[in-house]
């Protein structure tokens, strides 16, 4: 689970130069590992995970350290050679499965385009091959749902589509936008259980973005906490939930109830105000107007520090803050 | 006698009865001046005004598609501005004035082109063209449109996610969903085309069922005139039922609805 | 790296609505249709020559810019000798009539049955949409040759005839617009105080859906400049010897192999005017946010 497959090195997208959405994020997804991205809406999840892939609106500019996938650097990477990577080795879903199939297609023709892009695949060979899939995901009577259009399939449905088409070339790295956020409870279940299990069976690695933390709890090998930007503390996942580092996450799980340990009077944390949009050229902790331990130097350069060998943070407060400070 | 002979007689309202009541069955009464019977007059010349509104709306889609999708994937460039310049010329040029321009030009100037006339399909050609400047203005505008919504859209995300080829995702993805709008909308122009087709035939002389109603109306001949407005009508009428089926077609939701 | 720009200027710039551009096309449409307007309405003092005046030794003499200009008559005469830049002041007054009356007589109608009918859903509702479709199936070049035909050509026959025909985007755009209003906040509160339909029509409607039928108004003032210009080269608009665009068209169609100009003027004039008033709805679209399309 050592060798990194997506390698994010400082990567900075702006707009025009009226908003920066990612200011200098940096993740590593292994092999085989999900990884999930968790923060607020606004934070920069999304525009993160479409740099990687390419995506990002035409006034979108990316810039990045470092940003290489399977030991190949995207960044040098001409269009047509993205587009070829795209579907292929590196897949994507999205939070709204019922826009995010065409229309105008069955589901059939909107899977087998995909093998015959990237494979040259016979028709034939194609269809067996998304039947195959759908089965795998978990779809009954796939056959029959092939020539279905995606108005006919339920929201739940739809998703597992849209996963079943990101796997049609077995991809090494599935990224997973916000997934089950437009699904009932039941399904986002069901769709999760759906994604561990193809990461277990496939070796699939997955970049899950999402801002549920129990979500992330049940699922994740690695988190990284994106916060204005930037990936303010990254660790594994027991890791960060038995000892979170940054102010900021701290907030975010105390906002999650946690059955036994929370008692019924307490009341559950919140953090005051929103994620603000930051311009380029923004300097210091983006945190620290609604951070409790705010201090004048929070507006200058704030360090990365360790609390591990895979644990860090990007705060001024020590790794062992947590302890010195008494319990709220 | 003449008067009694054609029912001149009796109150318009009666007159007009009669003439609903057997128009209904396709008989049109006879011509005052040709010494023919409507239907046939029409039948013989809406085939001519048929190909003409045809070849106009061909042309029409082979200009303004193109240029609507080129102006939505420039979106608010300079090309996308020049694009609405190009529709906005389009709408403003007087039809007639551009069929003298034309017949100055390729007609007499570099004889490339009949000047008028019916018979060979040379004579289609300058009226045809300038038939599709009316509808090429509002086809232009509506795959612009179509086509900004389309990109913007999640599936396009979804096929660009797939890798798949940017043709694939402008032509088969973008452009089969802007579409439906403008197939609906450019066949109901066809009906407005056909109505307008009586300037550019009266233009370029050629006879097809608008010039005969311009010939007729000089005349008094007024059972045609009556005639190729109610046939007009009913063509527009079907077209938009057409439209509505083609629709169906093209749209998979209100195919199973 | 280098793709990033400078991090630098927090400053919000506040970009025009499509840009230069557009404001030079709004700009130029608004001095092309006043300019029409000042030469419609001064058209009298204006002249140069009496546009009526036949000088049969003078026939079609070239203007300003061809050798033979006789420096009197600036664009040159017609095929009766007469000057051709006086007709073409007098033919802006025709075609500007035309226009204003066309929009002020289907807009009344247009906007009354589409108000009407958007307000008061239902049967009423029916009523107006049949009242459109039946109205867009009707032929209006051939309809409006046809009354002409029946009645004889004169100016206000056909002001009056293209004004009941070109009402039908009127209707369309007042009655879904209309629709949208009525469901808005204010709109229900000032029924809910009471106040009476036609109060809440012309007090709260139709202020609120101003901008759209103003963009329409720009439409049909062209649909009806242009259409007035075919049907008087068709020989059944404007009566002779008034000067309408059109009709000095079609009386120099038969010289136009010789001396193109003749029909070059006025087509241009007919042109620019129309892409004028365009331009200036274009532009009215886009800075009240008002769209003409159903």
């Amino acid at each position: 689970m050592t060798e990194a497959l997506l390698e994010v090195d400082r990567l900075r997208v702006e707009f025009g130069d009226e908003v920066a959405a990612v200011r200098g994020a940096s993740l590593t997804v292994a092999r085989g590992e999900v990884h999930c991205l968790v923060g607020e809406s606004g934070c920069g999840k999304s525009v993160l995970a479409l740099a990687v892939m390419n995506l990002l609106a035409r006034r979108g500019r990316r810039a990045a350290e470092r940003l290489r996938f399977a030991g190949r650097d995207l960044l040098a990477l001409p269009d047509r050679a993205m587009a070829r990577l795209r579907g292929d080795r590196l897949a994507m879903i999205f939070q709204e499965p019922t826009t995010s199939l065409n229309p105008a297609y069955t589901v059939g023709s909107q899977m087998i385009e995909v093998l015959r892009r990237h494979r040259g695949a016979p028709r034939a060979v194609a269809r067996d091959r998304a039947v195959e899939l759908l089965g795998r995901v978990g779809i009954t009577a796939p056959g029959m749902r092939l020539g279905q259009f995606p108005h006919q399939l339920s929201g739940g449905l739809r998703q597992r589509v849209m996963i079943a088409m990101a796997l049609m070339c077995e991809p090494d790295l599935l990224i997973a936008d916000e997934p089950t956020t437009a699904l009932d409870v039941t399904v986002q279940a069901q769709i999760l259980r759906l994604l561990a299990g193809l990461q277990r069976d496939l070796g699939l690695g997955i970049l899950l973005i999402t801002h549920d933390l129990g979500l992330v709890a049940r699922v994740a090998h690695r988190v990284s906490v994106m916060y204005a930007g930037e990936i303010v503390e990254s660790a594994p996942t027991a890791a960060l939930f038995a000892a979170p580092r940054h102010p900021y996450t701290r907030g975010l799980l105390a906002c999650v109830p946690v059955p036994g340990k929370v008692r019924r009077d307490q009341p559950l944390g919140a953090i005051p105000g929103v994620v603000p949009r930051l311009m380029p050229g923004f300097q210091g902790c983006a945190f620290r107007a609604r951070c409790g331990h705010a201090a004048p130097e929070c507006a200058s350069a704030v360090p990365r520090r360790p609390a591990g060998a895979t644990h860090d943070y990007l705060c001024r407060l020590p790794a062992d803050w947590v302890r010195l400070e008494p319990a709220a | 006698m003449i008067r009694r002979a054609y029912g001149l007689d009796q109150p318009v309202i009666v007159q007009f009865g009669n003439w609903v009541a057997k128009a209904a069955v396709g008989d049109f009464g006879e011509s005052y001046f040709f010494k023919q019977r409507v239907s046939e007059l029409i039948g013989a010349r809406l085939p001519i005004t048929l190909t003409l509104g045809l070849v106009g709306l061909a042309i029409a889609a082979v200009v303004s598609i193109p240029l609507g999708v080129l102006a939505a994937v420039r979106e608010s460039t300079a090309i996308d501005r020049a694009v609405q310049v190009v529709a906005l010329i389009g709408q403003a040029m007087p039809s007639f004035w551009l069929g003298l321009i034309l017949m100055i030009v390729f007609g007499i100037k570099l004889a490339w082109l009949p000047v008028s006339g019916t018979g060979t399909w040379q004579h289609y050609v300058m009226p045809g063209i300038v038939l599709a400047f009316s509808a090429i203005p509002a086809l232009t505008r509506l795959t612009r449109s179509g086509m900004i919504q389309a990109l913007a859209s999640d599936y396009i995300r979804t096929a660009r996610a797939k890798g798949l080829s940017s043709g694939s995702i402008l032509i088969k993805h973008a452009l089969r969903n802007a579409a439906i709008p403008v197939v609906a909308i450019a066949t109901v122009q066809l009906g407005f085309m056909l109505g307008g087709s009586i300037v550019i035939e009266t233009v370029f002389a050629l006879h097809g069922v608008g010039f005969l109603a311009w010939e007729s109306i000089g005349k008094n001949d007024f059972p045609v005139v009556q005639a190729v407005v109610l046939v007009l009508a009913l063509i527009y009428v079907g077209l938009t039922l057409l439209a509505d089926m083609i629709n169906a077609v093209l749209d998979p939701r209100l195919r199973s609805a | 790296m280098s793709a990033v720009a400078e991090p630098a200027r927090l400053a919000h710039r506040r970009r025009l609505p499509g840009g230069i551009g557009r404001w030079v096309g709004t700009g130029l449409g608004g001095v092309i249709v006043g300019a029409a307007v000042l030469v419609a309405l001064l058209a009298p003092w204006i002249v140069p020559h009496d546009p009526f005046a036949q000088d049969l030794p003078k026939r079609l003499l070239p203007p300003f810019w061809m050798d033979g200009y006789d420096g009197i008559h600036v664009f040159g005469t017609d095929q009766l000798g007469r000057d051709y830049l006086s007709r073409l002041i007098y033919g802006a007054r025709i075609s500007m009539l035309i226009g204003v009356s066309t929009v002020v007589t289907s807009g009344l109608i247009g906007i009354t049955l589409g108000v009407v009918g958007g307000y008061a859903g239902g049967r009423v509702d029916d009523a107006v949409l049949f009242a459109i479709t039946t109205r867009l199936s009707i032929p209006v070049v051939l309809v409006a040759l046809a009354v002409v035909g029946l009645f004889g050509s004169s100016l206000s026959l056909l002001a009056l005839t293209l004004g009941l025909l070109l009402w039908d985007r009127f209707a369309v755009v007042a009655r879904s617009t209309t629709m949208q209003v009525r469901q808005l906040d204010y709109v229900a509160a000032a029924w809910c105080a009471g106040c009476s339909r036609v109060h809440i029509l012309l007090r709260e409607v139709l202020p609120n859906i101003a901008s759209h039928l103003a963009v329409v108004a720009t439409l049909e003032m062209a649909l009806a400049i242009l259409l007035e210009a075919a049907l008087s080269f068709l020989g059944l608009g404007v009566p002779p010897p008034l000067p309408s665009w059109g009709l000095m068209i079609a009386e120099a169609k038969g010289y136009m192999f010789f001396t193109p100009w003749v029909i070059m003027i006025p087509g241009v004039a007919l042109f620019v005017l129309v892409f004028g008033i365009n331009l200036l709805g274009d532009g009215l679209r886009d800075l009240l946010g008002a769209r003409a399309d159903p």
